[in-house]
């Protein structure tokens, strides 16, 4: 028999197939980026809480200026430039592996959050910001009474 | 002029060494370098670590470049996910003679270190005699 991707007696999963096509083509595109740069710029490292999340991310050699942070629903966009590498007619190069120019990247978040209540820090480099879940949105414990 | 000392067969990473109970990995901090007419300049990346945490030593012509990261995990939170990952930073240069060593300059802001090698008004080319064998 033909051996295709989208075997029949693939028990009966439909959804495998999809993922794996998803996959084939991620790595179809995968060599498009530049080596060493990854095509999501900056990473970011999230932690969660029940009723907060925290996201850090990696911007060295930028100020708190230099960076704008918008939030709406669960939707956060991070946006920024690098300041211009040093230029000028004496100057000779020898490495630069450093980052520089502009990013955006939009980021969806597990649930919505308040923002009235979001706490963004950057220190040394790395920038941390705390968003809480509405107190509307929170799950709420329900007591169950024995009949 | 710097010069790479160390060179790692995996790019962004390389082992921890000396202290075992440090789980964190060592990372290779990118590093931009430049010369203008007075200076050598190199600006290394390594964010998360705090001003008092970078030690640069200069040992004979050996420049070694040292951030210890201090663990950013907020306190009660589980992880979600992991783009990238925290670790120490080491990155070791070789300089060259040229270089006014009671000079250097380093500083350290947002992230980023940056170290000012002056170039000695002494230095002379020196002419090396090749004698026939």
């Amino acid at each position: 028999m033909l051996q295709t991707v989208f075997s029949p007696r693939n028990n009966g999963d439909l959804f495998a197939d999809m993922r794996r096509m998803q996959s084939a083509m991620n790595q179809l595109f995968e060599g498009t980026r530049t080596a060493g740069q990854s095509a999501t710029f900056p990473p970011v490292n999230f932690w969660a809480s029940q009723d907060s999340i925290v996201m850090t991310t990696e911007l060295p050699g930028l100020t708190e200026q230099d960076i704008e942070l918008t939030v709406k629903d669960t939707m956060l966009q991070l946006r920024g430039t690098y300041p211009e590498p040093e230029n000028g007619d004496d100057i000779t190069w020898h490495r630069h592996e450093r980052v520089d120019g502009t990013f955006l990247r939009t980021v969806e978040l597990p649930f919505r959050v308040n923002p009235d209540h979001i706490d963004a820090r950057f220190e040394n480099g790395v920038l941390t910001v705390d968003m809480q879940r509405p107190e509307g949105d929170k799950p709420k414990r329900i007591a169950i009474k024995s009949a | 002029m710097a010069q790479e000392l160390t060179t790692q067969a995996a790019r962004d990473m390389a082992a921890a060494n000396g202290d075992a109970n440090r789980r964190a990995m060592a990372f290779t901090p990118a590093v931009d370098i430049f010369e203008n007419d007075k200076a050598t300049v190199i600006l290394a990346d390594m964010p998360g670590v705090a001003a008092d945490d970078v030690d640069v030593t200069l040992e004979r012509q050996v420049l070694t470049l040292r951030g210890k990261v201090t663990p950013d995990a907020p306190q009660g939170y589980r992880q979600l996910s992991a783009e990238y990952q925290v670790g120490d930073y080491i990155r070791v240069f070789t300089l060259s003679d040229d270089i006014d060593q009671a000079k250097i300059k380093a500083a350290f802001k947002n992230g980023v270190l940056r170290l000012e090698l002056p170039r000695s008004p002494k230095a002379q080319p020196r002419k090396i005699s090749v004698k026939s064998a």
